[in-house]
């Protein structure tokens, strides 16, 4: 099976952007929080739990969505380095939206905290708590935060690249089909 | 031309070099937002980082305990409600039963080796385990107000009373000024004159100090306070003899192995309009008070090996029919525990970049 219609699918393309927004406000909501004292540090990270957990689920059906239906492929005259980045960089995305939320989950666990996404629903841990296995986690949770912020700057500027320099359709197979 | 794969030929240098340009505009607008959030290229919003690293400041670097409260001995036991809460609060704590509790006495500063004498406050702080998984956790403090009210005016404080190099004390002349800005601390001070170093834990009353929300099963909320009031009054006990700095756990000790101790939780009812944002002030002395429980403590370990020492007692870890109110130090709390709790649990792991030898040395152990 392989895509001919050199766009993604719908349902990939709405996830795609409704994700791209969410994942980019959990980066800014995440590192806002924990460089705050004020209040809002305190609604910020009422927000981040629950909407962390929702990234996980969409993750997790965009994953499904994208092994079902193969990506367009990259223009035939992309450098190979250029493709490999490409191809290398989409799959470190995938890999850290789902690393990131169940590494928050985690890490709370660990940490003996009551994984609590509102006012009286929690989460079963899924991690025995552990004060040693909890500073690790708490770590990679920010050092891969960094890393995927870092990612999305990278992905962002080829998307660009491609959209305004190369105008070879790579952007617009996952913004809207291209006037003939 | 849209069946020419590539365009790269279709522009202008001079438009391509623009689109490169603006390319790394975004990016770099993207860089410099992310950067101001998370407080990088905000030298002056007062952070948790920063909050901790004047209490390292002050008292320097142990290893592996905690940056504030560094003393202290691990509890355990249990609450039993008596359902007299469950007209304010849903929190499972208050029906009648009984909740598992690990908690810990401790005193302040940032020294894990200070005599107990060196200050008269001490803390208890608690973590209440619900059958429904929820958690309560709070720590409380042996005085009836706090000196500041906002997290700025706490870190003001830290700065005024950090010692001289060259004295090795605070500068006189700085904590005056401290006060002197701050005619809130008069409560606190006006209460730090008169208090004594106790001989025990067992017979210190625990305050909330902060005031907290109460949420009924009809969504009904009540501000609070609450005290942790002993049922042992015995002030004299022989086991504070001079010279032991540690007279406090060892008092704890003694006493346990003679029965449990308990304490009544009495929890404040503020009137409509009784200020929920200010830690200095207590609200009049008429409020009403229910007594919703008794904490009974039954077991003591040293903290190095025992339960309290990997919780972070967070006040914002609530139950269900419990919230914060707009007291401003809870936040701040939450977020400097947070920070003091990575730090230690770090340090516990041998993390690279974390120090692992204390910055002062552990005094030597006292015949
Ligand atoms: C896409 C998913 C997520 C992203 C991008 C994300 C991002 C972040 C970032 C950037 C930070 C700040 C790290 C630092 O500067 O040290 C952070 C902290 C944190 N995150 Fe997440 N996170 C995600 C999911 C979750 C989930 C699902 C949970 C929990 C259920 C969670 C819990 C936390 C907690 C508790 C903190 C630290 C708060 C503190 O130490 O005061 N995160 N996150
Ligand atoms: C903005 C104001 C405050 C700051 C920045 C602050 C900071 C800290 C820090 C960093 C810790 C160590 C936490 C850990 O590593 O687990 C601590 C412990 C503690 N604080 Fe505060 N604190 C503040 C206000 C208060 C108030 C108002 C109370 C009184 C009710 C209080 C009571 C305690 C207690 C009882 C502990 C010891 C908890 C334990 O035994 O683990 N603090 N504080």
């Amino acid at each position: 099976m392989s895509n001919t219609t050199g766009m993604f699918v719908l349902s990939a393309r709405i996830l795609h952007w409704l994700m791209a927004v969410l994942i980019l406000a959990m980066l800014f909501i995440g590192i806002g929080m924990v460089a705050s004292v004020s209040e809002r540090h305190e609604w910020l990270i009422h927000i981040h739990k629950p909407l962390g957990i929702a990234i996980l689920i969409l993750a997790v059906l965009r994953l499904a969505i994208r092994l079902r239906n193969p990506a367009p492929p990259l223009p035939a005259d992309l450098p190979w380095l250029q493709k490999l980045a490409a191809h290398a960089s989409h799959w470190l995305l995938y890999g850290l939206m789902i690393a990131m939320p169940l590494i928050g989950w985690a890490m709370l666990s660990a940490g003996g905290y009551p994984v609590m996404l509102s006012d009286s629903l929690r989460l079963p841990p899924i991690f025995p708590t552990n004060a040693i296995a909890f500073a690790i986690l708490r770590q990679l949770h920010t050092v891969l935060a960094m890393l995927l912020f870092l990612t999305f700057l990278a992905h962002m500027a080829a998307a660009l690249y491609h959209g305004l320099i190369r105008r070879d359709g790579v952007l617009s197979s996952m913004t809207h089909r291209r006037k003939p | 031309m849209s069946d020419s794969p590539s365009s790269l030929f279709r522009m202008t240098p001079k438009r391509q070099a623009g689109a490169f340009l603006l390319i790394a505009a975004i990016v770099a607008a993207f860089a410099l937002l992310f950067g101001y959030v998370g407080g990088w290229l905000a030298p002056h919003r007062l952070t948790p980082k920063r909050i901790v690293n004047q209490f390292q400041k002050n008292a320097g670097v142990f290893p592996g305990y905690r940056r504030n409260h560094a003393k202290g001995v691990c509890v355990s036991g249990y609450f039993e409600g008596n359902g007299n809460a469950v007209p304010y609060s849903m929190a499972q704590v208050f029906t009648r039963s009984r909740t598992p509790v690990v908690g810990r006495f401790a005193i302040p500063g940032s020294n894990p080796y200070a005599p107990d004498g060196s200050v008269p406050i001490r803390s208890l702080a608690l973590r209440f385990t619900q059958a429904d998984g929820q958690q309560w956790r709070t720590g409380m403090n042996a005085m009836p107000v706090f000196p500041v009210s906002t997290p700025q005016a706490f870190y003001a404080q830290l700065k005024a009373t950090q010692p001289d190099p060259a004295t090795g004390k605070p500068d006189p002349s700085k904590v005056a000024a401290f006060f002197a800005a701050h005619p809130e601390a008069a409560a606190f001070r006006a209460w730090a004159k008169t208090a004594k170093p106790s001989a025990s834990f067992a017979t210190e009353s625990y305050h909330s100090i902060n005031a907290f929300i109460f949420i009924n099963a009809a969504g009904q909320r009540q501000a609070v306070r609450w005290v942790m009031a002993p049922v042992a009054t015995d002030a004299s006990h022989d086991i504070h003899k001079a010279g032991d700095p540690n007279y406090l756990a060892a008092d704890l000790s003694q006493r346990l192995a003679n029965g449990p101790l308990r304490w009544h939780l009495m929890v404040t009812l503020a009137n409509p309009g009784d200020p929920t944002n200010d830690a200095t002030r207590t609200w009049p002395a008429d409020r009403r008070s229910i007594d919703a429980g008794t904490l009974v403590i039954d077991h003591t370990t040293p903290q190095e090996s025992g339960p309290c020492r990997d919780i972070n007692y967070d006040p914002t870890v609530l139950p269900d029919g419990i919230e914060i109110s707009d007291d401003p130090l809870l936040p701040a709390r939450s977020a400097a525990y947070a920070a003091s709790y990575l730090r230690r649990t770090s340090e516990e792991a041998h993390l690279p970049g974390t120090t692992q030898t204390p910055t002062k040395p552990a005094p030597e152990a006292t015949p």
